[in-house]
């Protein structure tokens, strides 16, 4: 059964309207412009997936419960391209904005699907993973992410001839 | 945020000849900016490839997002997974939320960020998430 669900409203969150409120609520004066696009690219497969190679980009970064106070804003953050051998069992997330009330993070393969992906290679679903995963800082600034970071992440999943991308958002 | 910015990026990869899906779930933030391939996850933000400690899930909708590759024929397609975070859906209206209860400490913090966000500019630390 269904709890608390509003019938009144689209069923599904918008966070366009949510985000709004809430940061008029904080003072903000002038409300945030998201990206519009009318047009959109698509680029059909060029290989079947079993002989695709797999390139993931996530949102979280890395994680060092050693040294917290590193990250919370003190410096600025960059993309990175990092070889799965080096990715950390746990990501770091806190900077991010994710429903902390609701949810964790703890599980990794939730937001992050590596050992899953290499699980499908050996079924033979997918050709291959990438040998790194691309992280992208989350910016307000959406002329950071189209002239620093995109360009990185395209460079780098090129240079590891990626075939498919994967891209996950926390 | 962050799902508008991997849109963005996911943009650029299709420009590239890189096919893409976006799994997530701020539908309304990448569908305006527009995707080719989405996967929806009609979850609270934190966990679009599943529930944390639910390997099978993860799994099922890790295949819908290739599937979504094999599938789409046209850009702007989206596809809901048939997943459903609870029965309880109070997580909906509970984030992000404003009212009485929290309008005065949301303003008192929002004055907060902006001097710290004012230092961090005179810093050269000005890059936020």
């Amino acid at each position: 059964m269904s709890q608390n669900i509003d019938r009144t409203h689209r069923t599904f969150v918008s966070y366009i309207d949510k985000s709004r409120e809430f940061y008029a609520a904080h003072g903000y004066e002038r409300p945030y412009q998201w990206a519009y696009h009318e047009e959109v690219p698509f680029q059909p497969l060029t290989r079947p997936l079993a002989a695709s190679r797999v390139g993931v980009v996530t949102t979280s970064s890395l994680y060092t419960p050693d040294r917290p106070e590193h990250w919370p804003r003190t410096k600025a953050k960059e993309s990175f391209a990092l070889e799965l051998e080096h990715l950390p069992s746990r990501m770091y997330t806190d900077d991010l904005s994710w429903d902390k009330e609701a949810t964790h993070t703890n599980d990794r393969e939730s937001f992050l699907p590596i050992d899953r992906l290499r699980g499908w290679v050996a079924e033979g679903r997918i050709g291959s993973v990438a040998p790194r995963v691309y992280g992208v800082p989350t910016d307000y600034s959406q002329r950071r992410t189209h002239e620093l970071d995109a360009p990185k992440i395209v460079e780098w999943a090129k240079e590891d001839e990626v075939d498919v991308a994967l891209l996950v958002p926390l | 945020m962050c799902h508008q910015t991997v849109s963005l990026v996911a943009r650029h990869l299709e420009l590239a000849g890189i096919p893409t899906v976006v799994i997530g779930s701020g539908r309304d933030i990448v569908e305006q900016c527009g995707v080719p391939r989405f996967l929806f996850m009609d979850f609270p933000l934190g966990n679009p490839i599943g529930r944390p400690g639910d390997p099978e899930m993860q799994k099922q909708c890790l295949g819908l997002a290739f599937d979504l590759f094999e599938n789409a024929s046209m850009p702007r397609t989206t596809v809901q997974t048939p997943f459903v975070w609870s029965g309880d859906h109070g997580w909906r209206e509970r984030y992000m939320r404003v009212d009485d209860s929290n309008r005065e400490a949301l303003a008192r913090l929002g004055e907060e960020r902006r001097n710290a966000q004012r230092m961090a500019k005179n810093d050269g630390r000005a890059r936020s998430a």
